[in-house]
């Protein structure tokens, strides 16, 4: 009897090897998506994929069977944002990671949470840069040693879920690779927002974070992913002192707002009624 | 005024005579960002484009603008941006990498005073090597000069033919002078409007094996929303896009595709205009030059001062190289006019290769039109 994995139809033929390091999140996340995508019965041919420059931009490509955008370091929002205002019938989802989308892409992600356009942002947050080896990124802990700050990080991390927030986006959530449960069921629910959805997975990457900093490999990093998180219900009978340093996961976003494909179909059909108007 | 072609007689400012060849040559979407001088041809982008239901949007720096005109034509729309030196610095390794995915698309660069911030207002032919090199590695361009607001609406609209047709980054290289002139623009009917659209795939084709790049013929461009499962990459790739982050070889075939699908049709691309009868002095220049060249030249009639003509590029890239070459054998001397420090003087020289006198002429002061009467007392002190 062959074996297939449920999700196995989804994977481009032909792409066999993957990028990633044993025991990377990446994998978690590639399986939450098409897992979602699945459960929803959504055709994947209805979707574009979209991501950058680093491990996390080879989550979609070239492993997810579907038209998929591999862009620049920092871009894939800005790239996805021009796809989704030309095809508006089209699910645009970029997955990609902290240093592409926090760091260089920085500007285009709270841009894009302001302008609240149709579209979900998977961040695997890993709080370093893998690929390149190691450095420190807007995400990596204070007073972390990583191969560009050896004397410990000087600088406090990003919270990323929390800018999001703040800049405009319809739905915000939080999860770690522990969580791939509610992982899925987030990605489910961010697909089928109308609006900007924002999901940050705290994700491990076991040898340039585990490795070198000391806190061990992927399953003793799920672990202690599993032991500091805590939803958000139960985060907000805490205080700051008794929130440091513990990682809050579950949906912190989930509003009606305005989305920007709809407001600019709005004005086209305000400038065709006018026009018959006129005649 | 909901026309997408404004068939008709107008007195029109170049960027908005751009914007209008943009509408009439079928592009459905713009991205920008504000900049002197180009912003005109965003605001007009803006009130029309929703007007013949097209999208328009600002985005939040030039970086955006060029990865959302990207995007936007792997949808299949007809896109563009506008701007000027230090939008296109911004934009330079998302140019790199319309070119490496064969992208269509069209960037009009309003040159101005550079480097740096330079003068935003002023007029210097300062990018014209960038707009050739600028993005890292290997590859090739077109750049078409307009130099009067007929051309800033017909080149726009050969501009993206020529993206459609060749799969690739058009450059209108215009300047601050053409951008803000006002002149009488005649818009045709919109039959009588050529416009080139993109080949697509068969729709029953494979989409395992699909060839939708690195052909010098162009292949059917895969765009996305219609099940050809495309992957679209800026790394190095074959002809299917699969990637291939290993081997030189494949690096090697690669570049040479994607050059060789410029450099196999340029005869088809490149455009001159000559007006050189039996002249043995040739005027050369592109874009804003070629008014002062005119003048000049009209001046010289005046004159019977008939041994002078004119050799005007209207692609910069591909470069001309042949054309020169051959105009290089029936003249003398060519003065190169270029409102900057001699940017394709040295392209001209190596054409040109010895076979007659090259001179490069800059106006008096850089950032104004050429004196046409400089023009003339040079012709007249080679002549002596």
């Amino acid at each position: 009897m062959k074996l297939h994995h449920p999700l196995a139809k989804y994977v481009r033929p032909g792409a066999i090897s993957t990028a990633t390091c044993s025991g990377c999140g990446d994998g978690i996340i590639a399986q939450a998506v098409l897992r979602a995508i699945d459960e929803l019965k959504l055709n994947i041919d209805d979707f574009v994929f979209v991501s950058g420059i680093g491990c996390a931009g080879w989550i979609p490509s070239p492993f997810f069977n579907a038209d998929t955008l591999h862009t620049t370091h920092g871009r894939p929002i800005a790239f996805a944002t021009g796809v989704k205002l030309a095809r508006p019938d089209r699910y645009v989802v970029v997955i990609s990671g902290d240093g592409d989308l926090a760091a260089i892409g920085g500007n285009h992600l709270i841009h894009a949470a302001r302008r609240n356009i149709d579209m979900t942002v998977i961040c695997a947050n890993n709080g370093i840069y893998g690929m390149t080896g190691g450095q420190v990124a807007p995400t990596t802990p204070l007073g972390l040693k990583t191969t560009t700050t050896p004397y410990g990080n000087v600088e406090k991390a990003f919270d990323l879920c929390a800018l999001i927030s703040s800049a405009g986006a319809s739905y915000v959530a939080r999860w770690t690779t522990y969580h791939a449960r509610g992982l899925t069921r987030s990605v489910k629910k961010a697909i089928q927002k109308k609006g900007f959805s924002f999901i940050e997975v705290i994700s491990q990457c076991p040898l340039q974070y585990g490795r070198r900093t000391g806190v061990g490999n992927a399953v003793a990093m799920m672990k202690g992913y599993k032991e500091n998180s805590l939803s958000v219900k139960k985060a907000s009978s805490l205080n700051e002192e008794e929130l440091k340093n513990r990682i809050i996961v579950g949906e912190l976003v989930d509003k009606d707002l305005p989305e920007l494909t709809e407001q600019i179909e709005r004005v086209r059909r305000g400038l065709c009624a006018r026009r018959k108007k006129l005649r | 005024m909901d026309r997408e072609v404004l068939s008709g007689v107008h007195f029109m400012q170049g960027d908005i005579a751009c914007a209008e060849g943009a509408l009439a040559a079928g592009c459905r979407f713009f991205a920008g960002y504000p900049i002197t001088p180009a912003s005109e041809i965003a605001e007009k982008m803006a009130e029309r484009l929703p007007q013949v239901g097209g999208v328009y949007i600002q985005m939040e720096d030039e970086l955006a603008s060029i990865a959302a005109v990207i995007g936007s034509s792997w949808t299949g729309a007809k896109s563009m941006t506008a701007t000027s030196g230090p939008g296109i610095s911004l934009m330079q390794e998302n140019i790199g990498y319309a070119v490496a995915t064969e992208t269509p698309c069209v960037l009009i660069n309003v040159q101005r005073g550079g480097p740096s911030t330079g003068i935003p207002s002023v007029h210097l032919q300062g990018d014209i090597l960038q707009a050739r090199r600028g993005s890292h590695g290997e590859y090739e361009i077109i750049a078409l000069a307009p130099s009067s607001c007929q051309e800033m609406f017909d080149f726009t609209i050969e501009a993206f033919n020529l993206a459609e047709k060749y799969r690739t980054v058009v450059f209108v290289l215009t300047d601050a002078f053409v951008g803000h002139m006002r002149e009488e623009i005649i818009i045709p009917e919109p039959e009588k409007i050529h416009r080139v659209q993109r080949k697509l795939p068969d729709p029953k084709a494979s989409r395992t094996r699909l060839k939708g790049f690195l052909d010098e013929d162009v292949a059917p461009m895969p765009i996305f929303g219609h099940g050809f499962k495309t992957h679209v990459t800026g790394s190095c790739h074959n002809d299917t896009g699969q990637r291939n982050v290993i081997d030189a070889e494949a690096l090697d075939y690669y570049i040479k595709r994607l050059k060789g699908k410029i450099d196999k049709h340029a005869h088809e691309i490149i455009s001159v205009s000559q007006d050189m009868d039996e002249a043995k002095i040739a005027l050369i220049s592109y874009g804003s030059c070629y008014r002062a060249v005119r003048e000049a030249l009209n001046i010289l009639k005046d004159e019977d001062m008939h041994q002078v003509g004119s050799f005007r590029l209207i692609t910069i890239w591909p470069f001309p190289k042949i054309q020169i070459e051959q105009l290089a054998r029936r003249v003398k001397t060519i003065i190169v006019l270029e409102n900057n420090l001699g940017q394709i003087t040295p392209y001209v020289e190596a054409a040109v290769g010895g076979e007659a006198e090259v001179i490069f002429l800059p106006p008096r002061v850089l950032g104004t039109l050429h004196d046409p009467y400089a023009i003339v007392d040079k012709v007249k002190e080679v002549i002596r």
